[in-house]
């Protein structure tokens, strides 16, 4: 959000041919800067590996379910 | 199922007898009843991955970058203001009660704390330091300095409407059950008008289930009461919605009227509950004119890494011409052929005890609401 606050970012060093590509991808875009589109990038393709699946024991389920139902939401 | 905020919902219990004699036992910081609901919200996963209230690095980049210290999007602090002698007794005590009245809530592990600068706080959270805002005169009351530590639940706070409190792991095992597996979740603090309901069921079109979610809490002058919210509700759903498609939960914390930050917060809760949409509307979370009508959708093109898919609407309104509810993509005609749905004009009609045109309110809603002698907060 803030790229004034330097103490919060670090460099990292990538290509300068991709640089010069990615420089002109974000022409006309809403990307301000390089480092902004790879920052935005990387956040995405992380944010799909942490994905995990949510698994509860059964007899957790069995109650939620009771009380469910007891409230009405289920049959 | 799509995967909580973080990867894992949190779960912070402790309703033994022994964590409760305890909790009687440890000293005492008493909190409000908004307080005591956003315990709950921490200790039954609302706000996963938060364990407790914000210790400061946590704090200083959420107001910063709009992040938690460990990169994971959040933009509201979730803190708990303490004044000297609070500070006093808490540099003494590795575990403090909070309490509600004279009701344990939640155990407290002090782990840090901290002054912070309101004003800063106001800039970054609410884009103003204006105190007309009421989510920067509320906060510019809070004591000065912030205490952070994870903390256990040891009683469920009060709630005026049980039959619909519903927490994360119920809802997911809920969307679970019904087959849902896209979930659109609705944000609300308002009795429904024919535009909410098109919105709700253009987003439902293309998704499993729906789940509307009001939230319940300290809200300003002029909104709705929640009884009137929820009364509204259910008087819609028995009438127009699908019973295999729809659903209604109750979310128990304060509005912020923070816009587009809050649009992400309330984003986040949702998908803690199993949504794996989110409807994002005109001025969402907003409040007067502080904020531009579309900041809160444009907001959501900084965290390609929420991980819950935002729908961005534009307003709906009725045109003459058409002969039905539309929007600005879908209908060519003029603004003259045009009835915009406003709430205010709404109200105004529900103070006078008048009943709101049908293409503007459900009648049977609109009589539910007139049913209450005064349905908005004094
Ligand atoms: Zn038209």
């Amino acid at each position: 959000m803030d790229e004034e606050n330097e103490k919060n970012y670090e460099t990292v060093r990538i290509p300068v041919t991709l640089y010069k590509k990615i420089n002109e991808r974000i022409k006309g875009t809403g990307f301000t800067s390089v480092s902004s589109y790879v920052t935005y990038v990387l956040r995405e393709i992380i944010a799909e590996d942490e994905e995990e699946e949510e698994k509860f024991s059964e007899e957790d389920e069995e109650r939620v379910k009771e009380r469910l139902r007891a409230l009405g939401y289920l049959e | 199922m799509i995967a909580p905020h973080g990867g894992k919902l949190v779960e912070r219990l402790d309703f033994s007898d022994r964590a409760r004699e305890e909790a009687m036992e440890l000293p005492r910081l008493s909190i409000t009843l908004d307080e005591a609901r956003d315990l709950g919200n921490i200790a039954h996963g609302v706000f996963s991955p938060l364990e407790g209230y914000m210790a400061r690095e946590d704090f200083e980049d959420v107001l910063e970058e709009g992040r938690l210290a460990n990169d994971l999007p959040w933009t509201i602090p979730i803190v708990k203001d303490v004044d000297e002698k609070d500070v006093e007794m808490l540099l003494r005590e590795d575990e403090v009660s909070l309490f509600y009245g004279d009701m344990p809530i939640a155990t407290l592990k002090v782990e840090e704390i901290y002054p912070y600068d309101r004003k800063e706080y106001a800039q970054r959270v609410f884009g103003t330091t204006s105190i007309e805002h009421p989510g920067v005169a509320n906060l510019m009351n809070k004591k000065e300095h912030l205490v952070g530590g994870k903390i256990t639940l040891v009683n469920d706070a009060p709630t005026d409407f049980p039959q619909y409190k519903l927490w994360p792991k119920e809802t997911r095992v809920l969307f679970k059950e019904k087959g849902w597996k896209s979930v659109v979740g609705f944000q609300t603090r308002n009795a429904p008008h024919i535009g909410h309901e098109y919105v709700q069921k253009t987003a439902l079109t293309f998704v499993d289930g729906l789940f509307i979610n009001p939230l319940i809490g300290k809200k300003k002058r002029g909104d709705f009461k929640d009884e009137v919210i929820i009364a509204a509700y259910e008087t819609l759903f028995k009438h127009y919605y699908p019973k295999n498609s729809a659903t209604l939960g109750i979310l128990e914390t304060e509005m912020r009227y923070a816009g587009p930050r809050e649009a992400i917060f309330h984003a986040i809760m949702r998908k803690n509950f199993g949504c794996t949409h989110f409807i994002v509307g005109r001025d969402h979370a907003g409040v007067g004119n502080f904020y531009g009508p579309y900041e809160a959708q444009e907001i959501f093109y900084d965290y390609p890494d929420l991980g819950i898919t935002p729908l961005f609407f534009r307003s709906f309104f009725y045109c003459k011409k058409c002969g039905t509810v539309v929007n600005e993509k879908i209908c060519p005609h003029g603004p003259e052929y045009h009835v915009n749905f406003s709430g205010t004009k709404i109200r105004e009609m529900l103070i006078k005890g008048e009943k709101p045109p049908e293409i503007m309110m459900r009648p049977e809603v609109a009589e539910v609401i007139l049913q209450f002698e005064n349905p908005f907060v004094e």
